[in-house]
C-alpha cells in the first residue's frame, strides 16, 4: 500500500487531516455517545415509569375498597358494577353502585360523538378534497384553536349560554343536563376528529385520486369509493381519539351535566341530568376524608376509567399503525 | 440500432442552444387530415404566471403511437395532461388557444369531463392501483358507467387483463390486493384498468420510468399490440424507447414544440440543432 501511495505522492493524494482515528478521539467519541445514550434512555424511561406508577398507585388505592371491611369482596364488586344507587355519604347504609355513573359517562360520550363524528368527518372531507388551498390554510389553524381553549371556558359557555337557551327554547326543566354536556363535549372533540381525519384523507396520495378522476369518476365518486375506503383506518383512529377526549373530559361535564347519578328514564331522554365518572372523582375527592371506603371507592372509579381509556388508546394505536404501514 | 447522428456531414459542435425565442417549429406534415384525432392550435397552458407550454401546434393521427420527448420541465407532461384535462386538479391554471379531441375543444365550458376522461384514458408515471382487489381495480371504470351484472363485469375484466398481457399471471387470484403485485404488473394492471373504459385514446405519462428493463420491455410489447386499436400518446425520457415504439415523435424544449415528424426521420436526420443536441445526448 505504501508503495502505491508513494507512486502518486502529489497534492492530489495528500490528505491534510488523518483518516485514521487517534486513540484519544476514539475514546472521547465512545464515552460521549454512551453518555448521551444513557441520558436519553433515562429521560424516556421516566415517562414510561410514570405511566406504570399511575397504574400501580390507582390499583393500590382502589384495592382497599374491594378488600376492605364491611362485606365480602365479591359482594362489593357486584354492588359496584350492578347497582345504580350511589350514596357513599349515607351514615348508616352507604351504597356504592356506579352503574348510573358509568351510564352517565356513556351517555355524554355517545351523544357527543353522534354530533361530533358526522360533523367532523364532513368538515374533514371538505378541507381535504373540496376547499381551496387558501381556505384550508385559514380553516385548519382556526379549528385547532378550538382545542386550545381551556375547558373551564367551555364550561362557562355551557352554563351561561347553552343552559338558558335549552330551558327557554326547548322547555327543558333544567339547563344543565346530558344534552348540554354532549353539545359542549362534541365541540371539544371536533378539532381532534377533524384534524386527524383530514390528515388521513390527505395522506391518500394525489396519484390515487388522479387515477380515479382519469377513469371518469366525479369528485363525489372519487371521495366515496376511493379516498374514504383508503383512509378508513385513520378515520377510525380520529373517532377513537375524539372519544377519548370526551370520556376523559372533567370540567365541562362537572359544570354542564347536572351531576345527578341517575340513568335517564326513558333511556333516550337527554334533557335529564346525568353524572360522569370524571365529574364524580373531581367533585368528591376533595371533600372526602382520606382512608375511608368512600375515598377508596373513588379510586375504584378511577381504575375503571383508566382501563377504559387504556383500551381506547390501544385501539387507536392499532388503527394508526394500520394507516401508516404500506398496505398489502 | 439506427444511427442517431445525421447522415449528412456532421455539424460542428457549437455551443448548446435551447429553444430560440421566436423560432418556428419544424413540423413535417405527415398526418393525414382525415385521420386527425387530437389537434392543438397555438395551444398554451399556464400555471399561475408560469408558462407550462406555449403555442403548441400539432396534429395526432388516430391509431398511431406518438411519442413526446424532451428534457425535464419542458412541458411534455403538461401538454399530455391537458388532453384529458387532468391539470384541472391543480388550482390557478389557465389554458389558451385550441386543443381538440375528435373535434371537441376540451377546454370549452361544455366539455363533458366524465365522457372525455373515459374515452381519453391515462396511464401515469408511477403505477397507482387502488388499494382494492385486482378485479375491483379493473371493474372500477365499468362500474362507474353503471355496469352491474356480474357476468358482464367478469367478461370485461378477463378481456382487459388479457389485452394488457396480465391475465395468465393473475387469473388464479383476482381477489388478491393489487398492491401485492410487482411494479411492472401493477403498471399493466393500470393499463388494463384504462382499457376497461373502452377508450379511444390512451395517454401514457412516462409509463416505464419506475420499472426495470424487463418490465419496460413488456410494456413496450403491449404498446405495440395496442397500436391500431387505440391512439397512444406517450411521454418518455427514454429516447430509445421513443424510437422503438412510436410512429411519430415530437420534441419539446422549454415549453415549446421544436420539431415534430416521423420518428425515423427525426432520429436520423433532425432538422433543428436543438433536437440534434438532445438526441445525441449533448444535453438533457
Amino acid at each position: 500500500m505504501t508503495t502505491a501511495v508513494s507512486q502518486f505522492d502529489d497534492a492530489a493524494v495528500r490528505f491534510p487531516r488523518p483518516l485514521r482515528l487517534t486513540f484519544r478521539d476514539d475514546l472521547r467519541s465512545t464515552l460521549l455517545s454512551w453518555l448521551v445514550k444513557s441520558f436519553l434512555f433515562v429521560v424516556t424511561f421516566c415517562s414510561v415509569a410514570a405511566v406504570l406508577l399511575i397504574f400501580v398507585f390507582v390499583i393500590r388505592q382502589a384495592a382497599p375498597f374491594f378488600m376492605g371491611d364491611g362485606g365480602s369482596a365479591q359482594e362489593r364488586i357486584r354492588e359496584f358494577f350492578t347497582s345504580r344507587r350511589w350514596f357513599p355519604e349515607h351514615q348508616a347504609h352507604p351504597e356504592y353502585g356506579i352503574l348510573a355513573i358509568i351510564a352517565g359517562s356513556f351517555y355524554v360520550t355517545i351523544a357527543s360523538l353522534l354530533i361530533a363524528v358526522p360533523t367532523g368527518l364532513l368538515a374533514a372531507i371538505f378541507l381535504s378534497d373540496i376547499a381551496s388551498f387558501r381556505v384550508r390554510q385559514i380553516c385548519k389553524p382556526l379549528i385547532e384553536i378550538l382545542a386550545a381553549i381551556p375547558s373551564v371556558a367551555y364550561g362557562v359557555f355551557a352554563v351561561m349560554v347553552v343552559a338558558p337557551w335549552l330551558q327557554k327554547n326547548l322547555g327543558f326543566p333544567t339547563g344543565t343536563n346530558a344534552l348540554n354536556a354532549s353539545i359542549i363535549l362534541s365541540m371539544m372533540a371536533m378539532p381532534t376528529i377533524i384534524s386527524i381525519a383530514e390528515d388521513a384523507l390527505t395522506a391518500v396520495g394525489r396519484e390515487i385520486r388522479e387515477a380515479s378522476y382519469g377513469l371518469g369518476a366525479t369528485r363525489a365518486e372519487t371521495i366515496l369509493r376511493i379516498v374514504i375506503p383508503a383512509a378508513h383506518s385513520g378515520i377510525l383512529a380520529a373517532v377513537i381519539l375524539g372519544m377519548m377526549r370526551a370520556v376523559g373530559e372533567t370540567m365541562v361535564v362537572w359544570m354542564a351535566s347536572g351531576n345527578a347519578a341517575q340513568i335517564p328514564s326513558p333511556w333516550w331522554d337527554l334533557s335529564q341530568s346525568v353524572r360522569t365518572m370524571t365529574a364524580t372523582i373531581a367533585g368528591e375527592l376533595g371533600e372526602v376524608p382520606q382512608g375511608t371506603i368512600h375515598f377508596h371507592s373513588l379510586f375504584a372509579i378511577g381504575l375503571v376509567l383508566l382501563i377504559f381509556t387504556f383500551c381506547l388508546n390501544l385501539l387507536s394505536e392499532h388503527f394508526i399503525m394500520q394507516m401508516k404501514k404500506p398496505k398489502r | 440500432m439506427e444511427r442517431l447522428s445525421p447522415q449528412s456531414e456532421p455539424r460542428q459542435p457549437g455551443p448548446i442552444r435551447l429553444a430560440e425565442p421566436d423560432a418556428k417549429p419544424e413540423i413535417q406534415q405527415t398526418v393525414r387530415p382525415e385521420r386527425i384525432i387530437i389537434q392543438a392550435k397555438d395551444f398554451s397552458f399556464y400555471y399561475g404566471s408560469k408558462t407550462g407550454v406555449e403555442k403548441i401546434t400539432m396534429d395526432i393521427e388516430a391509431g398511431s403511437v406518438t411519442a413526446i420527448i424532451g428534457p425535464s420541465g419542458c412541458g411534455k407532461s403538461t401538454f399530455l395532461r391537458c388532453i384529458n384535462r387532468m391539470n384541472d386538479l391543480i388550482p390557478n391554471t389557465q389554458a389558451d388557444g385550441l386543443l381538440t379531441v375528435n373535434g371537441q375543444n376540451v377546454y370549452d365550458k361544455n366539455t363533458n369531463l366524465v365522457n372525455l376522461r373515459q374515452q381519453v384514458g391515462m396511464v401515469f408515471q408511477k403505477p397507482n392501483p387502488f388499494a382494492k382487489s385486482i378485479y375491483d381495480n379493473v371493474a372500477y371504470g365499468p362500474r362507474l358507467q353503471g355496469i352491474r351484472r356480474r357476468s358482464d363485469l367478469d367478461a370485461i375484466v378477463e378481456q382487459c387483463l388479457r389485452d394488457a398481457a396480465l391475465w395468465e399471471e393473475v387469473k388464479e387470484d383476482l381477489s388478491k390486493s393489487a398492491l401485492a403485485l410487482s411494479g411492472g404488473q401493477q403498471q399493466r394492471l393500470c393499463i388494463a384498468r384504462t382499457l376497461a373504459n373502452k377508450p379511444k385514446v390512451i395517454l401514457m405519462d412516462e409509463p416505464c420510468s419506475a420499472l426495470d428493463p424487463l418490465a419496460t420491455a413488456r410494456i413496450e410489447e403491449l404498446i405495440a399490440s395496442l397500436k391500431g386499436t387505440y391512439t397512444i400518446v406517450i411521454v418518455t425520457h427514454n429516447m430509445q424507447q421513443a424510437a422503438r415504439v412510436s410512429d411519430r415523435t415530437a420534441f419539446f424544449c422549454l415549453g415549446k414544440l421544436i420539431e415534430y415528424g416521423r420518428t425515423d426521420v427525426l432520429f436520423t436526420n433532425p432538422a433543428k440543432k436543438e433536437t440534434e443536441d438532445y438526441i445525441t445526448g449533448r444535453f438533457g
